[in-house]
């Protein structure tokens, strides 16, 4: 579906990809895994046809810088870095989903579902927005039209746990249907979302294997953490994943499944305090 | 054609938002404002009262104010946008690059030319009210002459916003070039006539060249025909051109540069980077 063959790119003396070679299939979910520098916004920018290259890349044998319409019809994009867009977001709205030939009911259902209100925003600039309302807004762009490769970078970082949980359900809603290409300096973060983990570092891909993970896309994990005495920092940060408490000994709360890895990394800081931990998948309706 | 409008009319919405945009306004709409505060429309000069009076004077005001005005928000709006990455995502839709650079361009133009003849229209509509004549054929005129010189400009700025890749760089280039066309006015023309013994030929020939000049000159054509406060190289431009026919070029060129500059803009933009 997508081929990079033998892909360079150079930024003056600057060598940033090296020879990139990749074939990416249809239900591939990829996880774009590397440190700053490793090339992976450059490569993302190579398959959207925004940056001139050595080699060739094709997507559904169709070159993105010279069919770039044809091309980008069938992608779906989130940046890293919300745009500083003045338009309102009613305006913005309209704007994609026209040159997408979308429907923009479709992706003011996806931004309702991902917890905002379309009548409250559609009169705010854009650029007004707080991080996380923003990214919303841009996830719901991206998966309000019919969109057959989803590139997707950084997307869940200023998400809080509630909507995070939302987005891996319309992921899990398209995962048979779209490749996604998922960027990411942490393959935790992303790790659940996908069955297979590119690594790049300087240019290059120096990693390419599948990921093998049992927990569904939108399962839902009950858990229940006991913990040996009260504390502040703990309770501040449990409640980040809207846990409750009585006594601030027993927290109940709910962790979507892809998200555990995460959670898990967040326990890990308060080891000495937990005394027990529960979680049970259950699938989520 | 439809990404094309879509792409001005985002463009439109843009920069009605933006600080620039305010100040732009605000600057041109206040000019006209304080030329009638200060009665410029009682005083005379050169026989010339009333709007023409005031006409004449927002037109000397608007070629010292115009061209880096344009220049400068132009290349700061569009490099500052490539910066800040709303290229890199609006450019991730499926538009045309064609439908994308051309839609920005004439979105821009509304932009920049709407405040500078909506503040006219303003004048005009005042003064019809105070119960004066209104010298259509100057306003029509210098509505002309605004227009071909906020193309021009426009063009340039589009061409300096796809080469440099930083707006910092785009908005030093461009001041460098609003310099460059400023100094050969009078300045550099006259020192280097004076020291190298510059056939007038060249002379004129560089006046003619410099969208600067040929907007100052057209202007003070349209108040007086005979060119008095030019002196002798009114001959040239006279006897070569005539009235009308200077008027047509300081018309014609400033648009055809400004085409030329956003088609080689284009250029540069399609073959390179796009964020």
């Amino acid at each position: 579906m997508i081929k990079f063959d033998n892909i360079k790119k150079t930024f003056r003396r600057t060598e940033v990809l090296k020879g990139l070679n990749l074939d990416i299939n249809k239900g591939d979910r990829i996880a774009l895994v590397g440190s700053n520098g490793a090339g992976k916004t450059t490569m993302i920018r190579c398959l959207l046809g925004e940056y001139t290259y050595e080699g060739q890349v094709l997507v559904n044998g169709k070159c993105p810088r010279t069919e770039r319409e044809l091309v980008l019809k069938d992608i779906g994009f989130v940046p890293q870095l919300p745009p500083p867009l003045k338009m309102l977001v009613g305006q913005l709205i309209e704007f994609s989903a026209s040159l997408c030939d979308a429907d923009p009911k479709e992706m003011i259902s996806v931004l309702e579902r991902l917890g905002l209100s379309f009548d409250e925003l559609k009169a705010r600039p854009f650029v007004k927005l707080s991080g996380g309302q923003k990214q919303k807004l841009l996830i719901s762009i991206a998966l309000g039209r019919n969109a057959k490769i989803l590139i997707l970078d950084e997307p869940a970082a200023n998400l809080d746990p509630e909507a995070r949980h939302i987005f891996f359900q319309l992921l899990a809603e398209k995962k048979d249907d779209v490749v996604m290409l998922i960027s990411s300096h942490r393959l935790d973060e992303v790790a659940a979302l996908v069955n297979r983990v590119i690594e790049m570092d300087q240019g290059i891909v120096i990693l390419d294997d599948c990921v093998e993970d049992s927990v569904e896309l939108d399962s839902v994990l009950q858990s229940e953490i006991k913990i040996k005495r009260a504390d502040e920092a703990f309770a501040k940060a449990i409640k980040a994943w809207n846990f409750e408490s009585d006594g601030g000994m027993l927290w109940h709360g709910q962790v979507a499944g892809p998200d555990r890895l995460r959670f898990l990394g967040v326990l890990s800081r308060y080891a000495a305090i937990l005394q027990d931990i529960h979680m049970e998948e259950q699938k989520n309706d | 054609m439809k990404h094309l409008w879509l792409t001005a009319w985002a463009d439109i919405i843009e920069s009605l938002r933006a600080k620039w945009f305010i100040v732009y306004s605000c600057v041109f709409g206040g000019i006209v404002v304080l030329l009638f505060v200060f009665g410029i429309t009682e005083s005379r000069i050169m026989g010339f009262t009333g709007l023409t009076r005031l006409l004449i004077t927002y037109i000397q005001l608007t070629i010292a104010i115009l061209p880096v005005f344009i220049l400068i928000t132009t290349v700061r709006s569009v490099a500052g946008d490539r910066e800040a990455g709303v290229f890199e995502y609006l450019l991730s839709l499926p538009i045309s690059l064609s439908a994308w650079f051309w839609g920005r361009f004439l979105g821009r133009f509304v932009v920049v030319f709407l405040p500078v003849f909506l503040a006219m229209v303003g004048a005009v509509i005042w003064t019809s009210i105070k119960g004066a004549d209104i010298p259509w054929g100057l306003f029509a005129s210098y509505t002309g002459l605004l227009l071909a010189v906020a193309w021009c400009f426009l063009g340039i700025g589009m061409l300096i916003s796809s080469m440099a890749r930083s707006a910092d760089v785009a908005q030093g280039l461009a001041f460098m070039i609003w310099l460059t066309f400023l100094l050969f006015l009078d300045l550099i023309l006259l020192g280097i006539m004076i020291r190298e013994g510059l056939p007038s030929e060249t002379a004129v020939v560089l006046s003619l060249i410099n969208p600067l000049q040929v907007f100052r000159t057209a202007a003070m054509v349209l108040f007086d025909p005979q060119l008095v406060i030019l002196g002798p190289s009114a001959y040239v431009i006279l006897d070569r051109f005539t009235e009308t026919g200077y008027i047509i070029w300081a018309i014609a060129y400033p648009v055809l540069l400004g085409t030329i500059s956003a088609f080689t803009g284009y250029y540069l933009f399609k073959k390179g980077d796009l964020p």
